[in-house]
């Protein structure tokens, strides 16, 4: 099948489908079911960008793109299809030149230590500039839909609360105790912020100290945008438009952090649109074989390494099956999406093809799947 | 021991089984996770409250470092005032400090590491133990736990956490002391991040491949399966069973061609278990055994 197939059947609008966020823990395969899911949504004529963190070298080479950009690009051969690589800091640094009043303002700030690590790898920044970057293009109003892969992470609050933490720390007492200490804020604020700044000097050295300090008088004058975009970037995730889209293996690990994950999905009140199970083997795929006629077929010898095979396939998907029994009770209502496992197969926009033909009942998405 | 690698490929079951390992060869074993997550004590069949050294099977312990605990730890070793500890170490005042210092967090995680790795304890009570393993976040942030400490040191040049940040850089440094290993699956992106650490940590003391499927078939066996498949006149099953038998050889081939990549890696195999417990984790620790 090639990707200009029709992958899905055509379905109406999408309620609760415009913005597409893809979440789970490492390992399960997000980055390919978002991409998929994008696919298959641009193969039914909708103009999708799908933002991407860290794409396998193959995946990111199928859609195009074999080095961060900062702009959606448009992947050859697959419609409407447009891919982007999120590059964290030049997303952030984007942000903070956007809101800086002055040109010696975001120098300031830009080449602050303290900025520059908070920007790097940093949990949290990841997850901040993801959300930003959805903002960005969901105002920029030029698709019909947008697919979200997020960071890994074993805790969805990192993602979800990403906005509301970045927030609080340019807002927040941390700033205004930290600015007395640079003799910005009144005495009071000083005096009682004294304590604090002396154990936090005590503990991380006066080098750190400073340095932080002058991270917040830089960012002084933008800390009332970056708290607007903060909170209009954590309104999106709240919005109707915006579903979640769940993604685990049925691996015992995965499946006990994707319940974790949706209960603090469920805490936060967002809309868990659907559940995705990647690599899941099954069983029964020999099911009414003929061992006699096998041995007839092969000779004893192959027929009976061809046994020793559908043993092992049998086994693993018995422990997979006991996995999906965990998550179908902990889900209710809302029936897993099974894709199989494909091993290193899926690395071309046939490859995606191929995962989004699973997924139908999601890239179809004809009507909002029930909330959990 | 740290065990880093890419998310999904295992490095939790690994770790245990190391765990178990060790206590075998008659070394007080402890199993560090910084997850929050309890997965560890999981795997044992039992369960850990979050920040208590718990024993989950004959000289094997766990311990779910949180950095809020160890911040106070770390507080009152340092700090003369013993309310004042209190008060930093509050919840509140923890999240304030922890946001406003990027890193400190990973500080705090790999501090707690370096105190139960030496002898005697810091850590009032505290036994000291031969091993001790870490279960590191996935890739990046693991990394980030491994560089803290350095960071902090060249940030601070004076100052207590300097200090410490030295001390900490310089036992992860001592390869003597600090073994660095990478564990993948036999899959392209897990291999390319594996060697990807080769080259970020200058080498690594053990490569580990968790999952690896049998190869059963030889190309010859292959050919004969595929021509049996495309045959005329098969019963539906049967030639469903060759399609199955078909997939999964071209899957452990691809495994091979990974497993090519990483020569001189431990080989685990893949284990077909609805769910990983102590028996699970013995058959991993045979096949660790040839680490040592």
């Amino acid at each position: 099948m090639s990707a200009g197939d029709p992958v899905v059947s055509a379905g109406g609008a999408l309620p609760g489908g415009r913005l597409c966020i893809c979440v789970g823990a490492g390992g399960v395969g997000k980055t390919t079911v978002a991409a998929a899911i994008a696919c298959a949504r641009a193969a039914r004529g909708e103009r999708v960008a799908v933002v991407t963190i860290d794409p396998a070298p193959r995946l990111a080479q199928a859609l195009g793109f074999d080095e961060l950009s900062g702009e959606p690009r448009r992947v050859p051969g697959s419609g409407e299809l447009w891919a982007m690589r999120l590059d964290p800091k030049r997303t952030l640094d984007e942000l903070i030149s956007s809101l800086a009043p002055s040109e010696q303002a975001r120098e300031r700030a830009l080449s602050n230590r303290i900025y520059r690590e908070l920007s790097g790898a940093v949990a949290g920044s990841q997850e901040f500039s993801a959300v930003a970057k959805l903002y960005e293009l969901d105002r920029d109003g030029s698709f019909d839909a947008i697919v979200l892969d997020t960071p890994p992470s074993r805790n969805a609050l990192d993602f979800l609360e990403a906005p509301a933490r970045l927030t609080r720390f340019f807002e927040g007492r941390a700033l205004r105790l930290l600015l007395a200490q640079g003799g910005l804020a009144t005495r009071a604020a000083s005096r009682a912020g004294a304590p604090l700044l002396g154990v936090l000097g005590r503990l991380t050295g006066t080098g750190v100290l400073r340095e932080i300090t002058a991270f917040f008088t830089a960012i002084a004058e933008m800390v009332d945008g970056l708290a607007a975009r903060a909170a209009a970037v954590q309104a999106l995730l709240g919005d109707p438009a915006t579903s979640f889209v769940l993604v685990s293996s049925p691996r015992r690990e995965a499946v006990e952090e994707a319940i974790a994950f949706a209960a603090q999905l469920r805490d936060a009140r967002f809309t868990l649109a659907a559940l995705v199970v990647n690599r899941v083997h099954f069983t029964g795929v020999a099911a009414g074989a003929d061992p006699a006629a096998l041995e007839a077929l092969l000779g004893p010898r192959l027929a009976g390494l061809l046994a020793g095979q559908l043993d092992e396939l049998e086994a693993l998907g018995a422990a997979d099956a006991a996995g999906l029994t965990r998550l179908r009770a902990s889900f209710g209502g809302l029936e897993p999406l099974l894709v199989p496992e494909f091993g290193d197969e899926i690395e071309d926009l046939d490859g995606l093809a191929r995962v989004a033909r699973h997924l139908g009942g999601l890239a179809g998405w004809t009507s909002p799947p029930a909330a959990q | 021991m740290f065990l880093l690698g890419k998310g999904g490929v295992g490095r939790s079951t690994l770790a245990a089984a190391l765990g178990l390992l060790a206590a075998r060869q008659g070394r007080r074993a402890i199993v560090v996770e910084v997850s929050g997550r309890g997965d560890v004590p999981r795997l044992f069949g039992g369960s850990a409250p979050a920040g208590v050294e718990s024993e989950m099977a004959p000289g094997v312990w766990t311990l779910d470092v949180d950095p809020r605990q160890a911040l106070e730890e770390y507080l009152h070793d340092q700090l003369p005032l013993r309310m004042l500890a209190d008060v930093i170490g509050s919840s509140t005042t923890f999240g304030i400090v922890a946001a406003a210092t990027p890193g400190l967090r990973e500080m705090l995680t790999i501090g707690k590491v370096w105190e139960l790795a030496q002898t005697p304890r810091r850590a009032r009570g505290g036994e000291p133990y031969d091993v001790v393993i870490v279960d590191a976040p996935a890739t990046g942030h693991g990394l980030a736990l491994l560089e803290a400490p350095r960071t902090f040191a060249s940030a601070a040049a004076v100052g207590p956490i300097a200090r410490q940040g030295r001390r900490i850089a310089a036992t992860l440094r001592d390869r003597s002391l600090t073994a660095l290993v990478a564990v993948a699956t036999p899959e392209r992106a897990a291999v390319d991040e594996l060697i990807g650490m080769r080259t970020t940590l200058g080498s690594l003391d053990a490569e580990l491949v968790n999952g690896v499927t049998a190869a059963r078939f030889s190309a010859a066996d292959a050919e004969s399966l595929r021509e049996a498949h495309a045959g005329p006149q098969l019963a539906l099953g049967t030639r469903r069973a060759l399609a199955a038998a078909l997939a999964a050889d071209a899957r452990s081939r691809a495994q091979q061609v990974q497993l090519e990549r990483l020569a001189g890696a431990v080989v685990l195999p893949q284990i077909a278990a609805p769910e990983i417990g102590v028996a699970e984790l013995e058959t991993l620790a045979d096949h660790l055994a040839a680490l040592s």
